[in-house]
C-alpha cells in the first residue's frame, strides 16, 4: 500500500462524508426521530470505511456502502437498548431492502425534511443553525462554538438537548404544509444566513461577526435550493450571499486593514460570482412574490452597479429598505436605511431615523453607533460624534474595525 | 449574575502599556464607555507588572516567600474586569469585544455563588 494511494482514500472518504452526511442522517433518522444515534452510526459506518477502503478499495458506491454500514450500526445499537417491542418498525425499515444492490442506486433524498426539524418553531431559534450544521454537514461541535463565540461544553449540551426534544417531542420529519410553509421555510434561511455571519457592510465601517462559515452556508443554501427550486426566497437568499462573496476579497487591505464598501474597489470585485447573484435575484424576482432575502439581495445588487456606473443610486437603496422594514423591522435593517437616506437626502434626515429607535434596544448594538457616529461627524458636531464613536469602537469585536473606527474618530 | 473577565498579557503588551502612547489606549478606553453605557460594569482595574508581585506560602508554620508571580508562564495577569450579566453567552460577547482579546487572552469566569460567596465572608 503506497502513501499517495491511502491520500486519495482519504480524500474519496472525506468528499463521501461533506457530500452524503446529510443526506445519510436524514435517511436514517427520518423514521426514528433519533439524530444522535442517526449520527453515531455514520460516524461508525466512517471510521469503518477508514479501516476498510484503503485495504478493499473504495466501492463503486461509496454512499450505499456507508449507508449499508450505518444501517448495521443503527441495528446493533436498536438491539441493545433492549426496547424491541417499540423499535420493531425500526427494526423492519433498516433491514429491509438492506442489501447493498438494492440501497446502491437511489435512495430518497430526506434533508429537506431534516432542514425543516432543524428550524422547528419548538426549539430555541439560537439552535436552529447549530443543529443544522452538525447534522446536515456534521460539524463538529467544538467547532460551531467557535463560530458561535459559545463555550463548546455548553454547544455540547445545547445541541444534545435539542435532539433529545426532535427525539422525544413529536417533532414531525416533514415538508410543512402550504399554509405554514412560508413562516417555516423563513426559519430555515434564516438558520442559514445566521451560519454565513455577514452583516451591515453598507454601512460606514461597521463591525462584521465572521463566523467562517461562509462557504459551508452557501453549501446549504444550493442544497436547499435544488430541494425547492420554486421558491423565490431561497434563491433570493443564494443571490445575497453571492454578492457578498463577490466583495469579499476587497474587505481588506493587503496589509489587513479594514476597507469599507465606499472605499473598495469595484475593479476587485469577482465579477462571476456578481453575475451569478445577478442571475438568482432576476430568477427569484420572475415568481412575482417579494420577501426580505429577495429585497436584500437586491440592495446588494444596487451597490454591485457601482463596478459599471462608478455610482451609487443611494434613493433606490433606501426605498428597498423602506419595503424591507414593512417585512422586517430588524435593529439592522433600521440602521442601513438611516445610513440609506442619509446618503440620499442629507445626515440630518439619517440621524432622524437613527432618532427613532429606543435607546433601550441598541445600548450594545454596534452598527447603530458607527452610522449615528459617521453622520454626526459629517454634521460637524464634533464632540457628539467622539462620543458615538467611542461607543461604536468599545462593542466592535473585530481589531481591524476598531483601528478603522479609531482613524476616523480623529 | 457576575462575571470576572480576567485578562492576560504578553511580555510584549506589559511593555507598550509601559509608555503612555499605548497604541491600544483608545481602545480601551472606549470598551470601557460601551461597558458602563450599557448598565453592565461592575469595577475592575489593571494590575502593575508581574515581576512587581511576591508570592507568599505558609507550610508547616514557616513563611516562604518568593519574588514574582504565582504562575511563571509567558501570559500573566495585568488586570480584572467585574460584569453584572444574565448569562454567560453574554459575558463572552463582551470577552470578545474585550481589546484585551485580541492582543493577549481573556479568561471569563463566573463569581462563586452568592450563598458560597457569603460563607466566606460571614456576612
Amino acid at each position: 500500500m503506497n502513501e499517495i494511494h491511502q491520500e486519495d482514500t482519504h480524500r474519496a472518504i472525506e468528499r463521501v462524508a461533506r457530500e452524503s452526511y446529510g443526506r445519510l442522517v436524514a435517511y436514517l433518522s427520518v423514521h426514528t426521530h433519533d439524530l444522535a444515534s442517526a449520527e453515531d452510526a455514520l460516524s461508525n459506518a466512517l471510521v469503518s470505511a477508514l479501516n476498510h477502503w484503503p485495504q478493499d478499495g473504495v466501492p463503486k458506491n461509496p454512499e450505499a456502502w456507508l449507508l449499508t454500514a450505518a444501517r448495521h450500526s443503527l441495528i446493533d445499537v436498536i438491539r441493545h437498548q433492549r426496547v424491541i417491542l417499540e423499535s420493531e418498525p425500526t427494526l423492519k425499515f433498516l433491514t429491509e431492502n438492506s442489501t447493498e444492490t438494492t440501497l446502491a442506486t437511489q435512495f430518497s433524498d430526506e434533508r429537506l425534511k431534516l432542514l425543516f426539524v432543524c428550524a422547528h418553531p419548538a426549539i430555541d431559534p439560537a439552535m436552529h443553525t447549530p443543529l443544522m450544521l452538525q447534522t446536515v454537514l456534521g460539524l463538529h461541535a467544538a467547532r460551531i462554538a467557535q463560530a458561535f463565540l459559545i463555550a463548546p461544553k455548553t454547544m455540547g449540551q445545547r445541541l444534545f438537548r435539542a435532539k433529545t426534544k426532535i427525539r422525544s417531542g413529536g417533532i414531525p420529519f416533514e415538508i410543512p404544509q402550504e399554509r405554514d410553509l412560508p413562516e417555516r421555510l423563513d426559519a430555515v434561511l434564516e438558520a442559514i444566513y445566521a451560519a454565513f455571519g455577514i452583516g451591515w457592510d453598507d454601512m460606514v465601517g461597521t463591525d462584521q461577526r465572521g463566523r467562517n462559515l461562509a462557504e459551508e452556508a452557501l453549501w446549504l443554501v444550493r442544497a436547499l435550493l435544488q430541494l425547492m427550486p420554486g421558491e423565490p426566497e431561497v434563491q433570493g437568499l443564494l443571490a445575497l450571499m453571492l454578492h457578498c462573496e463577490g466583495r469579499r476579497p476587497t474587505r481588506r487591505g493587503p496589509d489587513g486593514r479594514y476597507i469599507p464598501l465606499s472605499e473598495q474597489d469595484p475593479k476587485q470585485w469577482s465579477l462571476p460570482l456578481i453575475e451569478e447573484a445577478e442571475h438568482h435575484l432576476a430568477e427569484a424576482f420572475k415568481h412575482g412574490r417579494s420577501g426580505k432575502f429577495q429585497l436584500e439581495a437586491a440592495i446588494q445588487s444596487v451597490h454591485a452597479e457601482r463596478a459599471h456606473t462608478g455610482q451609487t443610486d443611494w434613493a433606490a437603496i433606501a426605498l428597498f429598505y423602506e419595503q424591507l422594514l414593512r417585512i422586517s423591522p430588524a435593529l439592522g435593517t433600521r440602521a442601513g436605511y438611516a445610513a440609506a437616506v442619509a446618503e440620499a437626502r442629507g445626515p440630518e434626515a439619517g440621524l432622524a431615523v437613527l432618532d427613532t429607535i429606543d435607546l433601550e434596544e441598541i445600548s450594545s448594538f454596534q452598527p447603530y453607533w458607527a452610522v449615528r457616529a459617521h453622520l454626526l461627524q459629517r454634521l460637524g458636531k464634533t464632540s457628539e460624534a467622539s462620543d458615538a464613536y467611542d461607543r461604536a469602537i468599545g462593542l466592535a469585536e473585530d481589531p481591524a474595525v476598531r483601528e478603522f473606527l479609531l482613524q476616523k474618530r480623529r | 449574575m457576575q462575571f470576572a473577565l480576567m485578562i492576560y498579557h504578553t511580555p510584549e503588551e506589559f511593555d507598550m502599556r509601559e509608555n503612555y502612547s499605548h497604541p491600544h489606549l483608545g481602545a480601551w478606553r472606549a470598551y470601557y464607555k460601551a461597558l458602563v453605557a450599557a448598565g453592565v460594569y461592575v469595577g475592575g482595574n489593571a494590575l502593575e507588572l508581574p515581576e512587581t508581585g511576591t508570592t507568599v506560602r505558609v507550610k508547616e508554620g514557616k513563611r516562604r516567600v518568593q519574588d514574582g508571580p504565582y504562575a511563571d508562564t509567558k501570559e500573566q495577569l495585568a488586570g480584572f474586569i467585574f460584569l453584572e450579566l444574565p448569562s454567560l453567552d453574554a459575558a463572552l460577547e463582551w470577552a470578545a469585544r474585550c481589546p484585551g482579546a485580541s492582543i493577549g487572552a481573556v479568561e471569563v469566569r463566573p463569581l462563586a455563588p452568592e450563598a458560597m460567596r457569603r460563607g466566606f465572608t460571614g456576612e
